[in-house]
């Protein structure tokens, strides 16, 4: 009974710093719909800062004064964000400013190890509460207690806040309807700037209050966007109340499933946030969303057609050219074509569902990992013939997306990209932890291509016919009726609907399409890369797909394609460099500012504008 | 002019030039994850640095200086593979060395099996790069997983404690630690049980449910593999709740100065560790090294990767030399049972598994001057705790 | 004669309200027929009811003696109904003529077609459609930059693709011009002359279902009052009082309670 009691009460001090950030990102969520994953980064910006405070300021006064006082600063530099980085791109489609938090990410991290340092520091211990209290025979860490004590008043404050102050009517308001607010005549933008600093400042309050615990390290901030991510989205984004229940929810499950399920922690996590979204799909205390906010704000696509004349000639050209590469350059060049081309395939395959069909997954490496893991699996344990195993990996990946897609696609908005990122996250979890089968971080090595694709110019032919078809075959398929009928169901579903087709239906099409094709990636990864790990299947790997087709634009057809390869090109020139994190970072905050409609949209625009390029007929 | 010849023309120009560079350094392709284990990297970075300066200014190796092209891959195994291709083939490198993260390492043999290029694993831990995924193209220098753990475990077996716990990261490395020292003390005192196993997920450890669940075992020791900031969640919270009293704990790793420094004077004291604990040389090649370490970075004390970026060029040099050439063929030929004089004694690359017989330092931490250090240390040659010759064999793939 | 549509009992709540209270009527072949009422008395919630957009509290709708109460409008278009809406839901990025092949795909059942171009497919048969309402010239403009007027004689021609008998227009004058409204209501009744569709529709402009609507069926809160020819209509108390002294109703009823 006294461990029961201990091991509730540590779940709940736990839950106290994933509340604080959590409530930070659910408030910057819910009022300007940013999905901001450098949420993380304020985090670990508040621990950094926190420890130097706590370094120069004196006593238990100058520890919580340091705690404050890094809250503050933290909220300070969201408020530099917001306005130098985001500001400029509320425009643009929605969720394209995740692209710029992402570079500001890169920034951060280059950042803080240029200030502190790269060695691991550990936090200062709470001055008067560095023992424990014994409950029931059970020790309790004293600042345990004091954290427990305080998340209540945290949370009761941001109620008052948000409940019986002007601001925070404006801010639920906000959150329920922007339009209304700015009918209200508030400047939204200094709403948006305000919610910024409080939701940034929580983030930092949360990084230095959970000093006495841990410590400040350089991958903090990637290790808890995770579990804030699955904490906003159980309590529902928006919800503060939600975190709360949340962070409790998770913490103390966290601790029970450390004491009787030890091996299985890291899936813990996404199976209960995979239940709760099926049952609940809006999260325990969150709204349903309003039509219209799926990724498809801002003004609308535009009519498509394939290709004219001209545009053949181009893409034939450039087809030849690369065609030609392994006569004048060297084995190099190859293989980081093979890489880009691997890669424009992946970010194509989801741009197919994210453009075309306003279905936003965050999970994406899923089956791009599925498909190159089913190859791998084959291989290994079966000896299977090279030829048939690559075959296996598209399909091992479709049917993986059919499985999956058969629950997301019940979902929409962000709720859905939610659920496809909890199947990943299992999936993830499933190759890191089922150490017999798949290795787990080990991965599985030496999975290398057959004899007559083994030199370097026989796979880059292969993988250039084999992925440039790919991407030929997803861009048909977006003129095709198959396409068309996608972008009704994303244009209007209703519309979709009252004329016969089965909205539903036509998305779990697309969704296992592209996980196929993505899965086709993932297979010529696997053989060119002769090994595969779980790394391929991690968050990071699903937003570098959604990423570059924001970048490259996501209202385009060939965004991704480019945005793939611009940021593959970056990326092998940046990373010769020593702060090539902070270079790219600051790149992409470039990119993203100067080029709101990504890279093809601008272009576009823009040659249009000087009269380079005619103004489309339809748009006339 | 047609166009082949045209393009054959550019193309003997692009390789005359290419060659021509070549001929002046030899270059050493060096992959690691500056950026995402800075913490690892820079003092490994440094120890290379130091050598290659040593080399050079002694006149470098076959009368030529010696190259490290520094490449950072985020970690990712995918982006390793890439720029071992480009460091090869694009930057004219005669042989690969690097990465810290074992999944790394393992991506970059299995390339180096597949196309012949040679790969010196010198941090990776997993010893899957000379066991079971090993190919006659890898060698690894660090001191095997496998041996560290037999070495804890060895100490182990001398105290009366049964019921063990263990706590170790939720990933491959971690696993295989466990496994080791299990069979390890099992093989010497088969009553041993162990009543807890933690798997925190790495680096994100919740350091007091998982002391409550060792408390709540009961156990008379305890095996830690956890590094990093996990291990300093754990210290922290295991000494607050008293986990650790009247409790004999075997750390693996534990004293590397990379984990005992930033514990500070919560450095935990009475574990059995294996580390590196360079503040207790006298004299000897142990000691040049540290003295010469720390005048080249006066701000600095040397960690474990220091030690092992040393190594790491120390033995390239000696293969090198030993070759006469910077021939892949006679480059392998040298490997094979290579001796190279190291700060730590002379080592050998054992020709049966390509693994190096470099040793590792045990002993009990403590505090002094409120720091953590090891007393009571001692080196220990590797090759005792090795798996057998016939083990090996069969581990091994056949070549 | 056999009714098109037959409608019995139906009913509609949101939680404790009742926006829809046993309506019951038919729309015989060829009639065009209007549900008019003032604003909020459930002329949408009883189209969205009859198009399976929403499905009823109790009650049931047949079409053509098949019942299709609770089925997914999918289905109902399916047997042959057509639908434009108060608000329209056009695709918008694409032409108009594309709108109205998306249309024409999907009864051809091609949706699932891979291999041909959708832009050309049923290219001929949408310009005939577009032609009927006049949008022929406008076939290759974007919809999102089409006047809101030819948004919704585009969604005509679309309703009109899966060969309808029964056409049900939610306000389809709402925001044209008065000279537009007259133009599409006239294009409606002769879509019925020729065609013999039936069509069931809401309107706000009294005019243009005076002039047009074979019958007029009156609902106010949920209920319908009144149901005949216009002179029946219009020389009805209770449609009066709705209409004329809608104010003076309402504070009767405030008075009331």
């Amino acid at each position: 009974m006294g461990l029961f009691v201990a091991q509730i009460l540590t779940g709940l001090a736990n839950a106290a710093a994933l509340f604080l950030v959590a409530s930070g990102l659910s408030l910057i969520f819910g009022v300007t719909r940013i999905v901001n994953f450098a949420h993380g980064s304020l985090y670990m910006l508040g621990a950094y800062f926190g420890i130097t405070l706590m370094n120069t300021l004196p006593g238990a006064f100058g520890f919580w004064s340091a705690i404050l006082l890094s809250g503050l600063i933290i909220g300070l530099i969201g408020v530099i964000i917001e306005i130098c980085v985001l500001r400029p791109v509320y425009r643009a489609p929605e969720l394209f400013q995740l692209v710029a938090t992402f570079g500001v990410i890169l920034v951060i991290q280059d950042l803080a190890l240029m200030i502190w340092g790269a060695e691991d520091r550990l936090g200062p211990r709470a001055p008067g509460l560095k023992s424990v209290v014994r409950i029931m025979g059970e020790p309790v860490p004293q600042y345990d207690l004091a954290l427990i004590a305080i998340t209540p008043f945290i949370l009761l404050g941001l109620w008052w806040l948000i409940t019986k102050t002007r601001i925070g009517i404006l801010v639920r308001a906000a959150t329920q309807d922007r339009e209304m607010v700015g009918a209200l005549g508030v400047n939204q933008s200094w709403l948006f700037t305000g919610v910024f600093f409080l939701g940034s400042a929580l983030a930092g309050l949360g990084g230095a209050i959970q000093l006495p615990k841990g410590g400040a390290d350089l991958l903090m901030d990637l290790n808890i966007i995770s579990s804030v991510f699955v904490v906003v989205v159980i309590g529902g984004m928006g919800s503060i109340p939600g975190a709360f229940v949340a962070s409790v929810l998770i913490s103390v499950l966290n601790v029970f499933g450390v004491a009787y399920l030890p091996q299985s922690t890291l899936v813990l996590m996404y199976v209960v946030m995979a239940v709760v979204l099926l049952l609940r799909p809006y999260g325990l205390f969150g709204r349903e969303e309003k039509a219209g906010e799926h990724g498809q704000a801002g003004e609308p696509d535009r009519p498509i057609r394939p290709a004219g004349l001209y545009g053949r000639i181009a893409v034939a050209a450039l087809l030849a050219v690369l065609a030609l590469i392994p006569v004048f350059s060297g084995s190099f060049t190859q293989v980081l074509l093979t890489d880009i081309i691997i890669f424009c395939l992946f970010a194509a395959s989801l741009q197919f569902m994210l453009s075309t069909g306003g279905l936003v997954s965050f999970g994406h490496a899923a089956y791009f990992g599925g498909g190159a893991y089913a190859a791998a699996l084959l291989v290994s344990y079966s000896d299977t013939p090279m030829e048939i195993a690559f075959m296996f990996a598209p399909l091992a990946a479709g049917l993986l997306a059919i499985l999956f897609g058969w629950f997301c696609i019940r979902l929409s908005g962000v709720y859905f990209a939610m659920l496809t990122l909890a199947f990943s996250q299992l999936i993830w979890s499933a190759a890191f932890q089922w150490y017999e089968v798949t290795g787990g971080d080990d991965g599985l090595v030496n999975i290398w291509p057959a004899k007559w694709l083994s030199g370097t110019n026989a796979y880059y032919y292969f993988t250039l016919i084999v992925g440039v078809g790919g991407i030929i075959l997803l861009r048909h398929l977006t003129h095709a009726p198959i396409g068309y009928a996608l972008r009704g169901t994303r244009d209007s579903a209703r519309q979709a609907e009252a004329t016969g087709i089965n909205v539903k239906l036509i998305q779990w099409t697309a969704f296992s399409i592209a996980g196929a094709l993505a899965g086709l990636a993932g297979g010529l990864f696997v053989f060119s890369k002769g090994s595969i790990f779980p790394n391929e299947l991690e968050i990071a790997k699903s937003f570098d797909a959604l990423i570059v087709v924001f970048l490259g634009g996501v209202k385009t057809l060939s965004g991704g394609v480019v945005g793939a390869g611009f940021m593959e090109v970056a990326k092998d020139w940046l990373t010769r460099l020593e702060y090539w994190r902070l270079i790219l970072g600051l790149v992409i905050i470039g990119v993203v500012i100067i080029a709101p409609d990504g890279i093809v949209g601008t272009l576009r625009k823009v040659s249009e504008r000087i009269g380079l390029r005619r103004t489309e007929e339809f748009m006339k | 002019m047609s166009l082949k010849t045209l393009i054959a023309a550019s193309a003997a120009l692009l390789a005359a030039t290419c060659s021509s560079f070549a001929a002046d350094s030899i270059k050493i392709g060096e992959i690691n994850h500056y950026k995402r284990l800075a913490a690892f990297a820079e003092p490994y970075k440094k120890g290379i640095e130091l050598a290659q300066k040593e080399i050079n200014d002694a006149g470098g190796v076959l009368d030529r200086p010696l190259e490290f092209i520094f490449r950072d891959d985020n970690g990712k195994p995918g982006d390793a593979v890439k720029i071992a291709e480009e460091l090869m083939t694009r930057e004219g490198a005669v042989m690969l060395t690097g990465s810290i993260l074992s999944n790394v390492g393992l991506a970059i043999a299995s390339l180096a099996g597949e196309k012949g290029y040679i790969y010196l694993a010198a941090e990776p831990l997993a010893d899957a790069l000379v066991w079971e995924s090993g190919n006659p193209y890898t060698f690894r220098l660090r001191t095997s997983t496998y041996v560290q753990a037999a070495l804890l475990a060895e100490e182990a077996a001398k105290t009366d404690a049964i019921r063990y716990a263990t706590i170790a990261p939720n990933y491959a490395y971690g696993t295989a630690a466990v496994a080791a020292f299990k069979e390890n003390l099992k093989k010497l005192k088969p009553e041993v049980e162990f009543v807890s196993e933690q798997w925190p997920a790495l680096f994100k450890i919740d350091a007091g449910s998982e002391v409550q669940a060792i408390e709540a075992a009961k156990p008379d020791a305890i095996y830690n593999v956890t590094f990093g900031p996990d291990l300093q969640k754990f210290v922290r919270e295991g000494s607050l709740r008293g986990l650790f009293d009247d409790r004999k704990v075997y750390g693996l790793l534990t004293g590397e100065p990379e984990y005992l420094d930033p514990l500070g004077d919560e450095a935990p004291e009475g574990w059995f560790v294996t580390g590196y604990p360079w503040y207790g040389f006298t004299e000897g090649p142990a000691k040049d090294f540290v003295d010469a370490y720390m005048a080249a970075y006066p701000d600095e004390t040397p960690k474990i990767g220091s030690l092992v970026g040393y190594m790491t060029v120390k033995s390239i040099a000696a293969a090198l030399k030993k070759a006469g050439s910077t021939e892949t063929p006679a480059l392998l030929a040298a490997f094979e049972d290579l001796k190279v004089d190291t700060p730590m004694g002379e080592i050998v690359y054992r020709g049966i598994d390509n693994q190096s017989t470099m040793g590792a330092y045990v002993g009990t931490t403590a505090l002094k001057d409120g720091k953590g250090v090891m007393v009571d240390w001692s080196y220990k040659d590797p090759v005792p705790y090795m798996p057998s010759d016939e083990e090996i064999k069969a581990k091994r793939p056949a070549e | 004669m056999n009714a098109v549509l037959k409608v019995s009992g139906l009913n509609r709540f949101f939680g404790g309200i009742q926006a829809v209270k046993d309506v019951t009527f038919e729309v015989a072949p060829g009639e065009l027929k209007a549900l008019i009422g003032p604003n909020g008395a459930g002329k949408s919630t009883c189209f969205n009811m009859l198009m399976g957009q929403l499905p009823p509290s109790s009650g049931k709708v047949f079409l053509n003696g098949e019942e299709i109460t609770g089925k997914p409008p999918r289905d109902i278009w399916r047997r042959g109904v057509g639908r434009t809406f108060q608000i329209t839901g056009t695709y918008q990025s694409m032409t108009v003529a594309e709108n109205v092949q998306m249309a024409l795909m999907s009864h051809h059942r091609r949706i699932f077609a891979i291999r041909p171009y959708a832009y050309k497919l049923y290219r001929e048969e949408a310009m005939a459609l577009l032609e009927i309402v006049g949008m022929a010239d406008q076939a290759d403009r974007a919809c999102a930059i089409l006047a809101y007027g030819d948004l919704k004689r585009l969604e005509l021609a679309i309703a009109l693709a899966n060969e309808p008998t029964l056409l049900l227009m939610d306000e389809p004058t709402a925001g044209m011009a008065p000279k537009e409204r007259i133009r599409l209501m006239q294009l409606t009744a002769d879509i019925v002359r020729e065609r013999g569709v039936s069509v069931l529709f809401t309107e706000h402009d009294m005019d243009v279902v005076f002039a047009h609507a074979h019958h007029i069926m009156v609902l106010n809160r949920g209920e319908l009052i009144a149901e005949g020819t216009a002179t029946e209509v219009r020389n009805n108390k209770k449609v009066q009082e709705v209409y004329l002294g809608g104010g003076m109703l309402f504070n009767k009823e405030d008075t009331h309670a």
